[in-house]
């Protein structure tokens, strides 16, 4: 298990430093450097000159990456040009919003999606049919849509809900739980559905398997065929899909932060995209990629859990 | 040569598409879209940037179609204008999209090597890219220009549409045409471009129309986030935009916006999904199962003594109305106490069917037309599966033919031994000693060992069948996967069980050595019927039917060496009167 671990994260290395490198070349690529958007149309050539040395733009492209690589690994992600402030301290107090989401998503998904999954694989009928046409609104319509159509049901009219903003745990973890529960839905929406259909499917194929046929021969109870035997054995593609939802969860985190004002990375990365932020752009992939590479690592952990032949190779 | 006879596969292809009318409707909007792009200042003549001040948040009406937004300006208009951005920036995406991933995902499952392990190798990193990231970065970058927004999204996509035509390639490369083109001598470059590519077209069109839908949904989610068009210039994004800033008070403007936008998506979707569906063959729906009530009934003091299980009249088949197949027909048995029955046949004359019916396990789209089984005195309608489910276990067991499969993977054998005799209402300790006494019994070595392995390290799957204590146990040839000295072993154990727990045993097989062993009674199935039954030393010294006298010539057993194995066919050739 520990090199399964081990493995997955040495695999990871090659991911971070290629979406860190790629953003890099972008921004190589790009008509005007970072000296020139900091000083805007106002600067002299010799200011322009001046700060290229400053910021280290004179350097070769390689070098300033790897002086990046080398001030990041020691957790300096260098200064945002708009704020003035350090990359860290704008990122990691937004971390926890994110975070919160992705794991509400996480949870609202394993819940509702197995539960879904389960239900049409045994029942059929009008349960699939419902899970389907569920999962076509998710795929038509665009989740920031989505979440505009939840806030005008449940904030707006219902006045269940609050519409926008977000509470801290700290401050009341009730009104923060609130806060949360049209973002989660938002996002969670299409990824129910992913997940039920897969469950779903993997659950025909193992209720078709010749153990299923034996150990209902042995007259084991009906439930324990499903929920102990079958559903540990569908588990495995579902916790595939699961791996994928949830990287794709992580740009949805994007535009919920934004429809519901949420303080997350997500939101952060559009307002630096917009004023070409490009260090604190940079700073919010890693945590990104860091995050996706977090993801594949519990997806292994759990094949290891579930699969006894992974778990003793 | 007929008209249809000269038609080229391609056109019935398209045929088949627009003989679904989803398909149809599909195609009409996107056409539409594409019309309105292309004449938008003829089909909206008001000015979509134009304010109308005094025409605010209105409702549809005869002037404004879509009625108006918050500063008053036409929403269809807005609406048909920003087709083009739209269509523009899907184009854009899709044609890299498709360029980058047919030639990777073609010349990956084409040549194959190393340049197949370096493509897979650079689709699974890009799939695991955060996509939207990358998107904005570049974005930032290139000033929110959207041309390398979508080539971008193009690029990230090709990684799903390479992985999708390698597979398809790789299946078309196997074929006979291709490898004789190779051998005769036209190049790798002919081939792909003259025999490769029609093939998969096909998958090719769908993975675009399915690229196409997402690259909507993006170039919609980018707008809306202020990115990549400048603010006035109208597009679906910006207008869903403007829609959430008047959600208090004029939500209306969510269904243009939204409509649109979702409608195009589920076009792209459809189409792609009627694609699909039109390039692969049709297949049938699963059958739909009918009861048939049995046609005669069965009392229990009609039977002879002793009975523990009878079988009258069961059919089985598949389908249904005019495309009913019956599989067995007409079986009847009756098995006492303490007694062995064989059945005996080929492969496909219904034993296994005729066994799984009574567990209420046939497999789907398979069912028990007509037929009655008194199990332990009780008579069953072998349709009403509940009952039948009731008795699995503690009633009648089974044994499957492969041990290994019987098992679930993902559990010890000891675990699961142990759930089915925890169902007597054992406790812990007395579960735990009946699974080292039911390993011991079923000949494993080392039974403490085995128990806390898993199937795969091992197998054991007979062991569960027996221990639930079954009066009536059905064993599907339990001792074709095991070597000859359990096997022995295997037929002396229930031979044995059969006298002390005074069990009824129905084995089926194919081997007459076994029936020989163990069995009291046999009876032979050809396609589904029963063509004789009789006790063994009938069966083997005065074989009635040409059939079974053909299957004893052609027991393997008693071939001289160095000659050709017997085989029924052989035997049957001059018989008549016995095909079906």
């Amino acid at each position: 298990m520990f090199k399964v671990v081990l493995h997955r994260l040495l695999m990871s290395v090659p991911l971070v430093v290629v979406v860190t490198l790629l953003t890099f070349v972008l921004n190589s690529l790009a008509p005007g450097d970072m000296a020139m958007t900091i000083l805007g149309a106002d600067g002299t050539r010799e200011q322009y000159e001046a700060l290229r040395i400053e910021l280290g733009l004179d350097r070769p492209l390689l070098v300033q990456y790897l002086s990046w690589l080398g001030h990041a690994v020691q957790g300096d992600l260098g200064v945002s040009h708009f704020t003035k402030e350090t990359v860290t301290s704008l990122l990691n107090p937004r971390l926890g919003v994110s975070v919160s989401i992705m794991v509400g998503v996480l949870v609202v998904c394993l819940s509702v999606g197995l539960m879904l999954g389960v239900a049409s694989a045994l029942q059929g009928g009008w349960v699939g049919r419902a899970i389907d046409a569920f999962s076509l609104v998710g795929l038509i319509f665009p989740s920031f849509w989505l979440a505009l159509v939840l806030i005008s049901v449940f904030a707006v009219t219902l006045r269940w809900l609050p519409a926008t903003g977000y509470v801290f745990f700290s401050e009341s973890p009730k009104d923060w739980a609130l806060s949360l529960v049209l973002p989660i839905f938002s996002v969670a929406m299409y990824s129910i559905t992913s997940i039920a259909k897969q469950t779903r499917d993997a659950m025909n194929d193992v209720m078709g398997r010749d153990f299923i046929r034996a150990l209902r021969a042995c007259g084991l109870p009906e439930r324990s065929v499903i929920w102990k035997h079958a559903l540990r054995n569908a588990a495995l593609p579902v916790v595939t899909v699961l791996g994928l939802v949830m990287i794709g969860a992580i740009s949805g985190t994007v535009f919920v932060e934004r429809v519901f004002v949420l303080p997350g990375l997500g939101s952060l990365a559009v307002s630096a995209a917009l004023n070409k932020d490009i260090l604190l752009l940079q700073g919010v992939t890693l945590y990104f990629t860091l995050m996706t590479v977090a993801i594949n690592l519990m997806v292994d952990l759990s094949y290891g859990w579930l699969n006894p032949k992974v778990r003793l190779s | 040569m007929s008209a249809a006879a000269t038609q080229t596969p391609n056109a019935s292809f398209v045929r088949r598409l627009l003989s679904r009318p989803l398909a149809v409707v599909a195609l009409l909007w996107l056409v539409l879209l594409l019309v309105l792009s292309i004449g938008a200042p003829v089909f909206a003549p008001l000015d979509p940037l134009e304010q109308d001040l005094l025409a605010l948040k209105q409702l549809p009406s005869a002037e404004h179609w879509l009625g108006t937004d918050a500063l008053g300006r036409d929403v269809f208009s807005r609406m048909v204008h920003g087709v083009s951005l739209t269509i523009a920036g899907v184009i854009e995406a899709v044609v890299m999209a498709s360029l980058l991933g047919l030639s990777l995902g073609v010349s990956a499952g084409y040549f194959g090597g190393l340049w197949d392990r370096c493509v897979q190798q650079y689709v699974s990193l890009v799939q695991s890219l955060p996509t939207m990231l990358i998107m904005l970065a570049v974005l930032a970058v290139f000033g929110q220009a959207m041309l390398p927004a979508m080539v971008t999204l193009g690029v990230m996509g090709s990684a799903g549409v390479s992985r999708v035509l390698r597979s398809v390639t790789l299946a078309v490369r196997e074929e006979l045409y291709i490898a004789a083109a190779r051998i005769s001598g036209l190049s790798d470059a002919h081939i792909i471009l003259r025999h490769v590519l029609p093939r998969i077209a096909g998958p090719v069109i769908v993975q675009m129309s399915l690229f196409a839908a997402i690259a909507v949904i993006v170039q919609t989610g980018i707008s809306f986030l202020g990115l990549g068009v400048a603010p006035p210039a109208p597009t679906w994004g910006s207008m869903i935009f403007e829609a959430s800033a008047s959600l208090n008070d004029f939500p209306w403007l969510l269904v243009p916006s939204g409509g649109v936008v979702a409608l195009t998506v589920l076009s792209f979707g459809l189409l792609g999904d009627s694609l699909r569906d039109a390039s692969t063959e049709s297949w049938s729906r699963p059958a739909v199962r009918q009861s048939v009530k049995a046609r005669q009934a069965i009392q229990p003091k009609d039977l002879p003594e002793g009975c523990l299980l009878s079988l009258r009249d069961v059919t089985i088949v598949t389908g249904t109305g005019s495309a009913t197949r019956t599989l067995v027909q007409g079986v009847n048995l009756d098995l006492k106490q303490g007694e062995t029955l064989g059945i005996v046949g080929e492969s496909g004359s219904g034993k296994t069917l005729t066994s799984l019916s009574l567990m209420g396990l046939l497999p789907p789209g398979v069912h028990v037309s007509t037929g009655t089984a008194v199990i332990n005195g009780e008579v069953i309608d072998l349709s009403n599966e509940k009952r039948l489910t009731q008795l699995r276990g503690a009633t009648v067991g089974m044994i499957f033919q492969e041990p290994m499969a019987a098992l679930d993977p993902c559990f010890t054998i000891g675990h699961q031994l142990a759930e089915v005799i925890r169902l007597q209402g054992l406790g812990a300790t007395q579960v735990q000693a009946k699974v080292m006494e039911l390993l011991e019994q079923v000949k494993i070595p080392n039974p403490q060992d085995v128990a806390k392995r898993y199937p795969h390290q091992i197998s054991g799957g007979m062991a569960r069948a027996l221990a639930s204590e079954p009066r009536i146990l059905l064993a599907d040839e339990p001792t074709t996967a095991l070597d000859v000295t359990v096997q022995a072993e295997i037929l002396a154990l229930l031979r044995s069980l059969s006298q002390s727990r005074q069990m009824a045993v129905v084995l089926v097989t194919h081997d007459w050595g076994v029936v020989a062993d163990i069995c009291d009674r046999a009876m032979v199935l050809r396609h589904g019927q029963v063509l004789e039954s009789a006790t063994v030393v009938d069966l083997f010294h005065r074989p009635q039917h040409p059939y079974t006298q053909a299957l004893l010539a052609a027991n393997p057993h008693s071939a001289k060496p160095g000659d050709v194995l017997p085989t029924v066919d052989d035997k049957l050739m001059n018989i008549t009167g016995v095909a079906t």
